[in-house]
């Protein structure tokens, strides 16, 4: 006879109640199981959308960092342009290991977004771009055939997207342009997948913007070398110098606003099942006075007393913690999707990370919640004296 | 002379209350030895709740000298008595005081699991043989008789080997047939195993057929 199976007999002979003190359990796990999940899910996908842009540094004209920053993740650069000879002017500096200029230019689409208009975004690369990454593969087809080619090339999801294969012509509105599509890129988890390339002279023309840029992607040979190439860039006029370091420092400032809310959210459901778990076990130890009177009668000692109604709360928070966990396992899909629509700025990958290395900790976090919360009822239980206990019940 | 279970001499109890003091049991002198089968009667209010409670080590008493099993329990409180009772002393109760959760099996168990005894489940099996119930140590008690559910709670009395059983009003909630059929079982233990018994009861039946009977009233004793 096991002290865990009476303690479990117990639970069962008030199974709404002890249900729904499970669910407050299972909710407050579930919670905190997420918000710990997207903390490491959305930092770990954050750094790597950051490593796959390939640079370290990226060259823009001036205008709002936050702007920028946002801008350059979604595709690379604030819509503002700079003169091409900055780039020239750059790309002899010594310490650059790699360095590509990049020109973003947008179009009105009447037809985008199921005919409710929107802005296409092309972007103008040159043969260096895949030297920054050189991870990029071609799923089919292959590379401009020259610099001033109509000639696109499709992210992966920008190709499944519009269905586009090699060979197929795409009209570009507006300016009524014709290009035909040699290449189509593997899948890389960044902001690249969604992308239609053109040849940045192309570009440059088609979209009457001569000679300028919207960014320079800079990888210097020596990561110790960034503060001291910033800053003789300083004296530029016309431009700002971003770091991918701040970048990431400044997206995780702004989601950390919103993660001190989601937080105190969290701080609150733990409390609000604490004290649920309190008051149902207190509950049953005041319903079951007689009971308990007579089980010191024939024998229980205090210990006896207060080890089955502790054991009874740590089992009430241990399938709490098991639910919770399944509970977040299960809705971490719908709480990604939820947070993508809430974030300023959604890397690709997976926001919630939820390893079994953070499921054990939940669990074993709910197991001392009912250690701590077990105490006072337990307490409570085993301090009756018998006699006044047996003739409560009467 | 045979050993004694209960030596009191000017035992009583008071419940302070705001506007008296209550004596519930009023300088009694009492002697209870081993082997006796003894029933408490008398009118409602009269103590035998009370008496029995301290003799059962359950609550502490007022004033005057009380020995269970040669423990002074005078000025005791519950830490102290708790370890005389244990194991000692075999609780009888009128609602039968079954763990509902729990099947007569597991009830008996669980008894044997507080006094720490091995072989608990071959040894409750035995007891609920012991006053005829082999056929149903896997009912719950809502799935039992009241006859029924007061044998099991006769069966968890006499599992650790207590030195006598305390039964306060044991057939309150029973039937002429299954009251005969209890107070057999407890001539029986008392007859063959030589067990000290001590019955409150309003049943003259059952106290007639005891040993001795101890009529109160007020909190005294009015015959012995
Ligand atoms: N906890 C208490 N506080 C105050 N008075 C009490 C308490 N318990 C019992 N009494 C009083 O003590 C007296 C004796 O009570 P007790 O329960 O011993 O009587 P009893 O003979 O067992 O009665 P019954 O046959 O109805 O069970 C009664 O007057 C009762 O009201
Ligand atoms: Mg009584």
């Amino acid at each position: 006879m096991n002290i865990i199976s009476i303690a479990y007999k117990n639970l069962k002979r008030k199974k709404i109640r002890s249900g729904l003190t499970i669910g407050g359990v299972a909710v407050a796990v579930a919670v905190l199981v997420s918000l710990l999940g997207f903390d490491k899910g959305y930092r770990q996908s954050l750094t790597s959308s950051i490593d796959k842009m390939g640079y370290q540094l990226l060259v823009t004209a001036k205008g709002c960092p936050y702007e920028a920053a946002t801008m350059m993740l979604k595709g690379g650069g604030g819509l503002r342009y700079m003169e091409q000879d900055v780039y020239e002017k750059i790309s002899s500096d010594s310490r650059i290991d790699k360095i590509t200029p990049q020109l973003i230019a947008t179009v009105y689409d009447p037809n985008k977004e199921n005919g409710q208009g929107g802005f296409a975004l092309y972007m103008g690369i040159a043969d260096s771009y895949l030297t920054l990454k050189p991870w990029t593969k071609f799923k089919s087809g292959g590379w401009f055939s020259s610099e001033t080619a109509d000639e696109a090339i499709f992210g992966y999801e920008a190709a499944e997207f519009e269905q586009r294969l090699v060979g197929d012509k795409i009209f570009i509105p507006n300016i009524n342009k014709v290009l035909t599509v040699v290449g189509i890129f593997e899948r890389t988890g960044s902001q690249d997948d969604g992308t239609i390339f053109l040849p940045l002279k192309t570009t440059q023309t088609i979209f009457s913007l001569p000679d300028k840029l919207s960014g320079i992607g800079i990888k210097l040979k020596n990561l110790s070398d960034i503060a001291e190439f910033e800053e003789s860039l300083y004296n530029e006029p016309s431009i700002q110098i971003i770091s991918m370091s701040q970048v990431r420092g400044t997206i995780l400032n702004l989601v950390s606003s919103a993660k001190v809310l989601a937080n105190s959210i969290a701080v609150i459901a733990i409390f609000i099942a604490v004290i649920g778990v309190v008051n149902t076990i207190l509950m049953s130890v005041f319903e079951r006075t007689r009971e308990i009177g007579v089980m010191k009668a024939i024998g229980a000692s205090r210990m006896d007393i207060f080890k089955l109604i502790w054991t009874e709360t740590i089992l009430v928070c241990t399938f709490g913690g098991i639910l919770g966990s399944i509970l977040a396992l299960l809705g971490s899909s719908v709480v990604e999707k939820i947070i993508k629509g809430v974030l300023p700025y959604a890397p690709s990958g997976q926001l919630v990370l939820i390893k079994p290395s953070l499921l054990l900790e939940a669990l074993i976090g709910a197991i001392i919640l009912g250690v701590v919360s077990g105490i006072y009822p337990a307490w409570r239980a085993s301090s009756m004296i018998p006699v006044e206990a047996i003739r409560t019940g009467e | 002379m045979s050993k004694l279970i209960v030596k009191a001499e000017n035992l009583t109890k008071t419940y302070k209350l705001l506007a008296e003091d209550i004596k519930a049991v009023n300088n009694i002198d009492l002697e209870i030895s081993s082997g006796e089968f003894v029933s408490i009667m008398g009118p409602s209010g009269s103590g035998k709740t009370t008496l029995l409670d301290m003799i059962g080590c359950l609550d502490s008493i007022t004033s005057g000298r009380l020995e269970i099993l040669g423990n002074d329990v005078s000025g005791k409180k519950e830490s102290k008595l708790v370890k005389i009772r244990r194991g000692n002393i075999g609780f009888i109760f009128q609602d039968f005081s079954l763990v509902p959760s729990l099947t007569a099996l597991e009830n008996i168990q669980l008894t044997l699991h507080f006094a720490a005894v091995k072989q608990e489940t071959q040894k409750s099996i035995d007891l609920l043989k012991r006053v005829g119930l082999g056929h149903r140590i896997n009912h719950l008690p809502r799935q039992l008789s009241g006859g029924e559910k007061q044998r099991v709670a006769i069966a968890r009395a006499l599992a650790t080997e207590p030195k006598f059983l305390l039964a306060d009003e044991p057939t309150g909630h029973l039937d002429t047939e299954n009251s005969q059929e209890i107070l057999n079982i407890f001539k029986q233990l008392n007859q063959e195993k030589g067990l000290t018994i001590i019955v409150a009861t309003h049943d003259a039946e059952l106290g007639s057929q005891a040993g001795r009977i101890i009529y109160l009233k007020d909190g005294k004793i009015v015959s012995k």
